[in-house]
């Protein structure tokens, strides 16, 4: 598709000594983003973290079944299809998960009784697999011109057995990891907008999880930001 | 613990409200907010929410400011909804403050009132036609709004028909309603649109670029074979030419002139006119 931008960030982010006794070095995957590259859906998007690749399509404002419409807002749909077998319980966990970021984000009210769907096909899972489907999601919603309040982002984080703090974990960390993290922090003032957790950690612990992924959210929106000019200084 | 929240709230001071001004003609992002003119001089070192007492009314003669597609008001500041470039239309007369907005590029339409757009009818019940514009939902358009139509003379639509009309109705609580005439009661190339021709679906930023007053491109292509081109603000453009060839190439060409730089495009239309 002649409207494809593709944005490649490799980013390093330290935390330093400023982060207490156990310092993680944090770093985040290497990062692409391909936009507008389906020609059937309002607006699509292709998001890569190290090797997990998701594929998202947006098809909306559009028409909604009279069962499902609700008078004053859009009715938003996730759906997401993993790579391999049919749906089950945990992609419906997360489609709930995604809905409810993008409803905190998506105008809904500008478009009542009409329908946004949000399609995510699983190219290729290595971990951290859905901060990168909340990414993709971002990048389609934005690519199809529905109107958000702000941008959002995902972000995992994995604890190990010593305390030490990974973000952006591959599939082989999070297997061996005590907790996984994984937040949605949207752009404007950083703040959480959805939290999912599994395993054991401390209060403490979350605290610590939640400060670094709201510093590597940052790193993750100048990409974005970067991106985005790519493709509009194209035209 | 405690350390490291107080570091990373520094550093995430946050994009602070950016002057309107500053940023035009730049890509905006959704979340953005930007002060109009004449808030800038009020973020003084006092901060948000105080303003300095004038004692002269230098600002209010500044006017309104009109928020466009792609802004809305929040406070008195304007929020960035859609991503694209940030435009601004100086006033003509005197309403004062001129128009912003951003120029987004979007496939999906979202009914405007006073468009033009091209129709599908797909059904007729009753008194009216439900016609496909491309919307969440289908307008509805009576059979007495177009040029000299009757209870007695109704107009000669069938289903599957193309409309070329104009909304009178279009917001976001209400079903869209269109007409084929204007605010006189004459047609002015409004209605039913003729047979054969091809009807094709561009983004909506390629039809924008082609109704500008001054594009070469439309100039181009008239001078290569004669033809009738009917442009939709949903996104589609109706094309008739002499041949069926002829057609699909018009129809190719104004698909591909998204894409294409200026000088691609010379190329193209040489080599056309010379075969």
């Amino acid at each position: 598709m002649e409207g494809a931008m593709q944005a490649d960030a490799k980013i390093r982010s330290e935390s330093g000594t400023e982060s207490g006794p156990r310092g993680p070095a944090c770093s985040l995957r290497h990062f692409a983003c391909e936009q507008n590259l389906l020609s059937r859906p309002d607006g699509s998007a292709s998001f890569l973290q190290g090797d997990t690749s998701v594929l998202a399509g947006v098809y909306g404002p559009a028409e909604v079944k009279v069962s499902k419409e609700i008078f004053n807002k859009a009715t938003l749909e996730v759906i997401l299809r993993p790579k391999i077998g049919l749906p089950g319980v945990a992609e419906k966990s997360r489609e709930r998960l995604i809905r409810n970021t993008c409803e905190a984000v998506v105008l809904g009210t500008l478009h009542p009784r009409t329908s946004i769907t949000v399609v995510l096909q699983v190219i290729s899972d290595a971990g951290s697999l859905l901060a990168c489907c909340l990414n993709a999601a971002c990048m389609a919603l934005v690519d199809a011109g529905v109107p958000m309040r702000a941008l959002f982002c995902g972000v995992t984080c994995a604890l190990n057995s010593d305390g030490t703090l990974v973000l952006d974990p591959t599939a082989k960390q999070e297997k061996e990891a005590r907790a996984i993290l994984t937040f949605a922090l949207d752009s404007v003032e950083r703040k959480l907008l959805m939290s999912t957790t599994k395993g054991l950690y401390s209060d403490a612990e979350l605290q610590q999880c939640l400060a670094a992924a709201q510093a590597a959210s940052q790193h993750v929106f100048r990409f974005y930001r970067e991106s985005l000019q790519r493709r509009y200084s194209k035209s | 613990m405690a350390e490291a929240l107080g570091v990373v709230a520094e550093s995430l001071a946050g994009d602070r409200a950016r002057a309107a001004r500053t940023v035009l003609d730049q890509v905006v992002l959704p979340g953005e907010e930007l002060l109009l003119p004449e808030q800038e001089d009020a973020e003084g070192p006092g901060g948000a929410g105080e303003r300095p007492l004038r004692l002269n009314a230098g600002t209010r003669s500044r006017g309104r400011v009109v928020c466009g597609p792609g802004l809305r008001r929040c406070g008195d500041r304007l929020l960035v909804t859609k991503c694209g470039r940030l435009r601004h239309k100086e006033p003509g007369g005197s309403s004062g403050g001129g128009v912003y907005w951003v120029d987004s590029q979007q496939k999906r339409y979202v009914p405007v009132k006073g468009d033009h757009v091209i129709g599908i009818v797909t059904a007729k019940s009753g008194d009216i036609f439900k016609v496909d514009v491309g919307g969440s939902e289908p307008a509805s358009l009576s059979y007495l709004a177009f040029e000299g139509a009757t209870k007695r003379n109704r107009p000669n639509v069938q289903v599957g028909d193309l409309i070329y009309g104009q909304f009178v109705v279009a917001n976001k609580d209400m079903e869209p309603e269109m007409v084929c005439i204007d605010s006189c009661g004459r047609a002015s190339g409004m209605g039913v649109i003729g047979q054969d021709g091809l009807l094709f679906k561009v983004t909506l930023g390629l039809i924008r670029k082609l109704l500008a007053p001054d594009c070469e491109i439309l100039q181009e292509v008239g001078k290569l074979y004669p033809l009738e081109i009917v442009f939709g603000m949903n996104g589609r453009i109706w094309v008739k030419a002499k041949t069926i060839q002829q057609t699909l190439i018009l129809a190719n060409i104004l698909e591909a002139c998204e894409h294409m730089t200026a000088d691609q495009r010379k190329q193209i239309f040489s080599r056309l006119a010379e075969s």
